[in-house]
């Protein structure tokens, strides 16, 4: 029955995913070929990457809306390895580089079925948006000269760089030539790319930017062609070479290299940059996904690299998923795999219908758009926002930065990661609590009363993120989560911004994900996702950078009519009168939430002396109440713990309550007037809610439900409470 | 173990020794039983008057404390004596990281920890003053061991007047045998969770079934994650105040060097902790 439905939702879907697919092709035609350019290998091998992706991926992927083929980040990558294992012989080493690609993607079917596809979880997430920036500034050096009209800009990208200024001059004094020419489209389709978006006219909308720059330059062939007694200006060599029998001349790779050091290691760029860019796209697009379903990372991964083997045996490039095309799809309202699939068969119509008019796009108007995606990857604003986490993340970022453009990937990411690391050790000033604690499991999760609770020990950072991130991924999004990170000394950017991560997802599903723990924490920053080193006992921030619960709280004490201050050094004199707080030494109180006579607040309190001292953190209400109250405690029958203090008294027996006798202990010494003060009204409440622990002096009453810090939800059922409580008893 | 009838407490003048003997002495009182304590070294005057004054500070014993003084090697003689007297319950202390909340079983408790034949109770805490027991963390592995192991948390509870329990299930991951990859697969791991969930607390409950324990208010709770490591996190966060855990069954060196189950425990002790043999 189910299933006669989903097929029926698929056929009704199909109208919108070809129409999507379609739209999705008008850029992947352009970027392929623009992609595979770049690369330095023929145009035809990204479009090959691109049809394979979207057939391969779409019948055996584990992920819903994405798109797959060619891209940006193996660009760099691919060209190094093109250069050095064919060590100036281009085409050959385009040979060697596909056995490389075909031994990759075996690779990422080997991950995959190991479950560890998702390698960019072990690294640290600057160092990996260092490295894509270095890529960007890669693809940036080197296309920009081509842009300009310019084929025989050579060198590392740093000489690239330096030379774009003598490329502008180059380009402005060559006019008249071809290279001008192509210079020329070339500026105009950069023009177009930045000013795409800005021109909101629904028509122009409609076909997208690379494939505006595609018809107008093949357009402006045929003016030459059928218009004017001109020849085309722009030579042979600068436009696109595509063979003339497209699909009847595959490349074929060439294993011949295989135990080089070389090959080994371009092997594994391409596998780490596959693996990384196709994860980060998955990540992004499920964000994006109207249906919010979850993507089968591992089966993707597998799909991908099996789609990987086999282009690469048939000449194409490697696949991975693409967040710009996928997004693309997400906005035509593609809703399933069959989107990609459509997407691939356009591209074999345009290749078979239109070769002739492809081969008439110059190569400058295709790295137009590749300058353009070079910069979006490394624009300055990147820089900025990790600036903005903290000065730290800013080192990693450029540290990996310089050395992949100056170096290798490889080199790259590990000078991030040892960066980081380092950094890691001297915040904490305890290198110690990294390599005693890095192996052991330090995530524990279960459930209570509905809700997940996960608890992190010793430290969270990039390296053992991924044990709490197997735990995480088996929280239903549409529950409640709480993470407490109150036994941890030190939590990473990475896991910070993982757990930002969660926490849309699961507001995005209806689901509550909180994270506790931090706000006895320093910052590194003001920016959420900046690292969180816990201070020592008993200092408190007078004023700092809130935490996301801190934030939230915020916010519902305006909703609730509270004043609130994160920072107080209030001192709530009534307090230590508490019975419960008889053995228990107060040490601070923050996050507190006041209206009229009541306070909510978080206090850290100790039990015990010297070894035996144990720190305790726990959310609780206090009224103060201007009747007289008798003293008593009252709990849920069964619960002991709190008893203690009043050990001697006798559960206290309400007549003509059995119920409420049979679920709360209550104790006290002066019966009578605890058993006049219980009135059939309160009863009645405290029958009908949450059983908290609650006790009262002669004037006051303290409300708490665990010994610990209350999620932003239950600090509200608790405000609630404690409310309908002061409500019943002001009127006795 | 079905009754605490001696108690071998080592004493090495430390610091400690004041606190450590009134915890010993306390529990000796509560199971109303003999405490033996021995001293691996010399017998002096001045140790013995140490000796003395403690213990006249001290509660009074039920049965006079039993000192025995030998030399030799720590571990061989209190491994020795646990044997010839033969006690059932060993109380060690444990030491503290220094400038850390941290407690771990220093190099000869962990020896005599694997090797002793009786039970043993280590103690992170000990105190002075009488720090009431509340609340009371149990494993609840599928062992044959376990059903021993409750009933002598039972025990424990009744004499230390504590009225709290929770029987602990640590399920690892492989048995959950369900990977979760995407929403469909999730809503099999959840289903298949409550399941083992369900299967685990109907196992506890027939093995709670013969065990008087009706003034004690016991739970079962579930927990997902690394066998013998878990436990003691949840004992943490729980902030119980005793830990009770099987004895393992075999120590190979191996076990030694990939810890696991009770080597966790004993590398740093989130509370006290009784290993019931």
């Amino acid at each position: 029955m189910q299933k006669k439905n989903s097929f029926k939702t698929f056929l009704g879907e199909i109208p919108q995913n070809l129409f999507s697919g379609f739209v999705v092709s008008l850029i992947a035609l352009p970027l392929g070929l623009g992609l595979a350019l770049a690369s330095g290998a023929p145009p035809i091998s990204g479009i090959i990457a691109a049809i394979v992706g979207g057939i391969v991926v779409s019948l055996l992927g584990g992920s819903k809306v994405t798109i797959t083929g060619p891209g940006n980040g193996l660009v760099v990558v691919i060209l190094s390895a093109i250069t050095i294992l064919g060590e100036g012989n281009a085409y050959q080493g385009y040979l060697f580089t596909l056995a490389a690609i075909v031994i990759s993607g075996m690779l990422l079917i080997l991950l995959g079925f190991l479950r560890m596809g998702a390698l960019g979880d072990f690294f640290p997430s600057s160092a990996i948006q260092g490295m894509l920036a270095a890529i960007g500034i890669g693809i940036f050096a080197k296309q920009i000269h081509v842009m300009f009209g310019n084929l025989n800009a050579k060198g590392s990208i740093i000489e690239l760089l330096i030379q774009i200024p003598e490329g502008i001059i180059h380009f402005l004094s060559s006019s008249g030539k071809s290279s001008f020419y192509a210079g020329l489209i070339g500026i105009i389709s950069l023009l177009i790319m930045i000013f795409y978006s800005k021109i909101r006219n629904r028509y122009f909308q409609l076909i997208p930017a690379p494939m505006w720059i595609v018809v107008l330059s093949v357009g402006m062939y045929y003016y030459f062609e059928l218009f004017t007694t001109a020849a085309y200006p722009i030579d042979q060599d600068l436009l696109i070479d595509l063979p003339q029998d497209v699909f009847a001349s595959f490349a074929f790779p060439d294993f011949s290299k295989i135990y080089e050091l070389e090959f080994v290691s371009a092997v594994i760029s391409i596998t780490l940059i596959a693996s990384i860019e196709s994860l980060l796209s998955i990540k992004a697009v499920d964000k994006l996904d109207p249906l919010k379903r979850r993507s089968n990372i591992n089966k993707d991964i597998r799909a991908l690299g099996l789609a990987t083997v086999i282009s690469g045996f048939l000449g194409g490039l490697n696949v991975v998923t693409v967040i710009a095309r996928s997004s693309v799809n997400v906005n035509n309202k593609g809703s399933n795999r069959s989107a990609n699939f459509f997407h691939a068969l356009f591209l074999v119509a345009f290749i078979l219908l239109f070769a002739t008019e492809l081969r008439k796009i110059p190569l400058a108007a295709l790295a137009a758009i590749l300058v353009f995606t070079g910069y979006k990857l490394a624009a300055p604003e990147n820089i900025k926002k990790v600036f903005k986490i903290g000065s730290e993340q800013l080192l990693i970022f450029l540290a990996t930065l310089l050395v992949t453009i100056s170096t290798s990937l490889i080199s790259g990411i590990l000078v991030g990661i040892m960066i980081t690391f380092v950094i890691h050790i001297i915040i904490t000033k305890n290198g110690l609590l990294f390599f005693k604690n890095i192996l052991k499991p330090n995530v524990l999760m279960f459930t209570e009363e509905g809700k997940y609770y996960v608890s992190v020990k010793n430290f969270s950072s990039f390296l053992n993120y991924t044990k709490l991130k197997s735990k995480l991924d088996q929280i239903p999004e549409t529950t409640e989560a709480i993470v407490d990170f109150s036994l941890c000394d030190f939590v990473d950017h990475s896991v910070m911004e993982n757990m930002n991560n969660y926490s849309e997802t699961f507001e995005r599903k209806g689901g509550h994900f909180e994270v506790i723990g931090l706000d006895d924490s320093k910052p590194g920053s003001a920016h959420p996702f900046a690292l969180r080193k816990i201070l020592p006992k008993q200092t408190s921030p007078k004023e700092g950078i809130l935490t996301k619960r801190q934030k939230s709280i915020q916010k519902i004490s305006e909703e609730m009519h509270y004043s609130y201050d994160a920072f107080s050094d209030l001192k709530i004199e009534e307090l230590p009168k508490f019975g419960y707080f008889k053995t228990r030494k107060i040490d601070k109180i923050s996050n507190v939430l006041t209206k009229n006579s009541c306070t909510i607040f978080d206090v850290q309190f100790s039990e015990g002396e010297m070894i035996a001292k144990q720190v305790i953190k726990a959310t609780m209400f206090h009224i103060k109440t201007q009747n007289n109250l008798p003293k008593f405690t009252l709990d849920k029958e069964g619960v002991f713990e709190y008893l203690l203090h009043f050990a001697g008294y006798k559960d206290i027996e309400i007549h003509e309550h059995p119920d409420f006798n049979k679920r709360f202990y209550l104790s006290g010494k002066k019966e009578e007037k605890i058993r006049a003060f219980f009135t059939d009204e309160l009863i009645l409440f405290l029958e009908s809610n949450k059983q908290y622990h609650i006790e009262a002096t002669n004037t006051g009453l303290l409300i708490l439900s665990k010994e610990r810090l209350a999620s932003v939800n239950e600090i509200k059922a608790l405000a609630y409470f404690g409310a309908g409580m002061q409500k019943i008893i002001e009127k006795c | 173990m079905q009754k605490i009838h001696k108690i071998l407490i080592g004493i090495a003048f430390s610091p400690n020794l004041k606190p450590n003997l009134f915890e010993a002495i306390r529990i000796a009182n509560m199971f109303n039983a003999e405490l033996i304590g021995v001293h691996v070294g010399e017998k002096t005057a001045q140790k013995e008057a140490d000796l003395n004054q403690v213990i006249a500070e001290a509660d009074t014993l039920n049965t006079p404390l039993k000192t025995i003084w030998q030399q030799g090697k720590p571990v061989a003689v209190i491994l020795n004596t646990a044997a010839v007297e033969s006690v059932d319950l060993l109380i060690l202390g444990a030491l503290q990281k220094e400038n850390l909340l941290k407690y771990y079983v220093g190099s000869i408790a962990r020896k005599i920890t694997r090797k002793v034949g009786c039970s043993i109770l280590l103690l992170i805490k000990p105190s002075i003053e009488r720090q009431a027991c509340k609340h009371i963390v149990v494993n609840g592995l599928k062992d044959k061991n376990t059903a021993e192991t409750i009933r002598t948390s039972v025990l424990f509870c009744s004499h230390l007047l504590c009225k709290k329990m929770t029987i602990v299930e640590e399920i690892s991951q492989s048995e959950l045998q369900v990977q979760v990859n995407d929403d469909k697969s999730l809503r099999r791991a959840t289903i298949a969770k409550e399941r083992l969930k369900n299967r685990e607390d109907q196992r506890i409950n027939t093995l709670l079934k013969g065990i008087p324990c009706d003034d004690i208010a016991i739970k079962t709770q579930s927990i997902f994650g690394r066998r013998g490591y878990s436990i003691g996190h949840y004992a943490k966060v729980k902030r119980a105040d005793l830990l009770v855990m099987n004895a393992p069954l075999k120590l190979g060196l191996l076990d030694r060097i990939f810890p696991h189950d009770i080597e966790y425990i004993l590398s740093e002790l989130p509370t006290d902790v009784l290993i019931v043999k």
